[in-house]
């Protein structure tokens, strides 16, 4: 047996994405929120080019590039936001980021 | 052969997740994403997306992690508090995980039956001239659109830079 049943693959990416979602809910760091969503990300993007070879077409790397392109974007403003916030707040914690709950 | 290469780099992509998650300081979270990228860069290649791995590595291993590093540094953000976690999660939280795990393998495995199995060459459609085709042809909006995108990305990043918020 040397080929690898597609079901790993996307097992592989439902865990990569699972612990992503973990990491978002538990974490209180800023950046460490701002990471697992990268890893979410990720691991769609597994699932992406995994079925791309399953239909044998192209389009799903085409849909990989697009997400990449996005996440680099989102990278871009959300690292500034983090930025501002400690500019104005002194921490990166983000139960103290709370002036809109009154 | 095909299968050892997965489970190495499936372990390894698995193992540097839960280290992402796990530590505390932003950093060694930062190093493990690198490594989880890498190795998902590999499985790339063994599904026959060259252009994608090189994509991969490239932009989010490179240009974006060292984004993250470079905040990090600047910030000069330390290690996070610790939290008490209440004892019910102490004692079921690794368990109720690992049988989720199990459930979802198995619905997984029930979806997708193993008619397509994959082996590296089993698909040759990735490389970037078949990329940039379908790129410039079938994808030419979203491309333009993107590029758009990004514009708004660079004015917004300088403005939240340079401005004084309350």
């Amino acid at each position: 047996m040397t080929e690898v049943p597609i079901s790993w693959f996307l097992t592989l990416s439902a865990v990569l994405f699972a612990l992503g979602v973990a990491g978002f809910l538990f974490r209180r760091s800023i950046i460490t929120v701002f990471m697992s969503i990268e890893l979410m990300l990720n691991a769609v993007n597994l699932s992406f080019v995994t079925f791309s070879y399953q239909y044998k077409q192209v389009s799903g790397h085409l849909f990989t590039f697009f997400v990449m392109v996005v996440a680099a974007a989102e990278a871009a403003v959300g690292l500034a936001i983090i930025l501002t916030v400690f500019k104005n707040r002194a921490t990166l914690n983000i139960d103290d980021v709370d002036s809109m709950k009154n | 052969m095909d299968v050892i290469l997965f489970l190495i780099f499936a372990i390894i992509a698995v193992v540097a997740a839960i280290n992402v998650v796990v530590q505390t300081h932003p950093i060694s979270s930062a190093v493990s994403l690198i490594g989880v990228m890498g190795s998902l860069a590999i499985l790339y290649l063994l599904l026959g997306a060259e252009f994608i791995a090189a994509a991969q590595v490239i932009v989010y291993a490179g240009a974006v992690m060292v984004l993250f590093v470079f905040v990090i540094m600047l910030l000069n953000a330390g290690a996070e508090a610790k939290r008490g976690r209440s004892l019910v999660v102490q004692l079921l939280g690794v368990p109720v995980l690992l049988a989720l795990l199990g459930l979802l393998a198995y619905f997984v495995e029930r979806a997708f039956p193993d008619s397509v199995k994959v082996h590296f060459g089993g698909f040759t459609g990735g490389s970037a001239q078949a990329v940039g085709r379908a790129l410039f042809t079938t994808y030419l909006l979203p491309f333009e659109v993107t590029s758009l995108l990004i514009l708004v990305a660079i004015v917004g990043a300088i403005v939240l830079g340079r401005k004084e918020l309350d």
